[in-house]
């Protein structure tokens, strides 16, 4: 059933942030360390353990991919309700700050990215399927009419 | 007439949103097939487009969260809000791809130490620049070019000023709105194509909205390995920005 795989993610997700919350407390921050991230790996584990047994199913599946292929769209709503006038009127040190620390960063991708890169000339299927549910109907995206390759955890 | 519309935009407040947003979504796939010839993605559109709306609905309404306080559009508050992002994010995880996530592992560390260090720095600097002289200051703009959320917690711990504090925030926000906006143009550049140098990308740009936006503007199987590691981002900038930074700021300018 579909809910299964709503109710699988809400609850990695409620205990992520819920580790995160005591990371936090542990560490003395004011802040959620790492909650999404712990959820992310938590869902990763419980998607090897079904696999493992043959029991994820097509509504377990669908239930969790329907909220990937749903991400883009919210991501398109958060940006709407950014405070951008902050930001436009922000002056010289908001710019220049930002502006600096971005180029900086993005060099440093370009860095680590080539550091200790090996030659993969062709990325895994399992890649390539995930950007075509997370880009869902997008026509950039590969086509998501491909058929899943073999499960390999 | 118009008046019973509204009534059902902000009754139905969440559905509304879908609405809005995909018809957005339509809007910005055909311009980026037609105009661009498809060279624009769809989504990079989409969330240009949503940002310009948001500066719009800013000027317009004097709030801080854009299109959200129309009460019209009340809905994509909710639709795009925390709760809803971070399931979608962490729903995004059930693509990964285990082997490269974790031969990534090292080199998302990296990244995210560089790209809380770095930062910092060169807000810190930028506040000298701008002739802040006392350690609080120096650091609350500091931790506010790293995130927007490190920023006023930071500020809110060493008991900032509230003009400093909000210079801060708009330090982040402007870095993630960048982000958001910037990836895209880059990404060829920087050999931002690959789940190894997406994992990097995450760890070193912090803000979980500009990689989240970033990333489905160029390329949406990046997505969950970026976002991996960026959700790591906010809550170890909160550690140091008040602690291990503001010692090292205070040693520094007495």
């Amino acid at each position: 059933m579909t809910i299964f795989g709503v109710a699988l993610l809400a609850l990695c997700t409620l205990i992520g942030v819920f580790l995160g919350d005591l990371l936090g407390v542990a560490l003395g921050v004011k802040a959620n360390v790492g909650g999404v991230g712990l959820a992310m790996i938590l869902l990763i584990a419980a998607r090897s353990w079904l696999v493992a047994r043959g029991k994820l199913g097509h509504g377990v599946k669908l239930g969790v991919e329907f909220w990937s292929t749903m991400y883009i769209p919210i991501v398109v709503a958060m940006a709407a309700q950014q405070n951008v006038v902050a930001a436009v009127r922000g002056g010289p040190i908001v710019l220049i700050a930002a502006t600096v620390s971005l180029l900086l960063c993005f060099a440093c991708v370009a860095l680590l990215g080539r550091f200790g890169r090996r030659d993969e000339p062709t990325q895994s299927g399992q890649v390539r399927q995930g950007g075509a549910v997370i880009g869902g109907g997008d026509p950039a995206a590969p086509s998501s009419a491909r058929p899943r390759p073999a499960e390999k955890v | 007439m118009l008046h019973m519309i509204e009534h059902v935009f902000v009754e139905q407040s969440l559905v509304a949103a879908f609405a809005v947003v995909g018809g957005l979504m339509l809007i910005s796939n055909f311009l980026g097939k037609r105009l661009t010839a498809g060279r624009v993605h769809g989504s990079a559109i989409a969330i240009v487009l949503g940002l310009v709306l948001a500066y719009v609905a800013g000027l317009y309404t004097g709030g801080k969260k854009g299109v959200a306080d129309l009460p019209v559009f009340a809905g994509i508050g909710l639709m795009g809000g925390a709760m809803l992002r971070d399931f979608a994010i962490v729903a995004t995880a059930f693509e990964v791809d285990v082997v490269e996530a974790r031969r990534a592992g090292l080199l998302g560390v990296l990244a995210l130490a560089l790209g809380t260090v770095i930062p910092f720095i060169v807000g810190a600097l930028t506040a000298v620049a701008f002739g802040y002289t006392d350690a609080v200051s120096i650091t609350t703009i500091g931790a506010g070019a790293v995130t927007y959320i490190v920023g006023p917690v930071t500020g809110a711990a060493l008991g900032a000023d509230s003009a400093v504090m909000a210079l801060s925030i708009a330090t982040g926000v402007t870095k993630a709105v960048m982000v958001m906006v910037g990836t895209p143009l880059v990404a060829r550049l920087i050999g931002l194509d690959n789940p190894r140098s997406a994992m990097a990308f995450g760890g070193l740009m912090g803000t979980v909205s500009g990689v989240a936006g970033g990333l489905a503007a160029t390329d949406p199987k990046l997505v969950p390995y970026g976002a991996l590691t960026a959700t790591f981002h906010t809550g170890i900038g909160c550690l140091v920005g008040p602690s291990l930074f503001y010692l090292t700021v205070r040693a520094i300018v007495g």
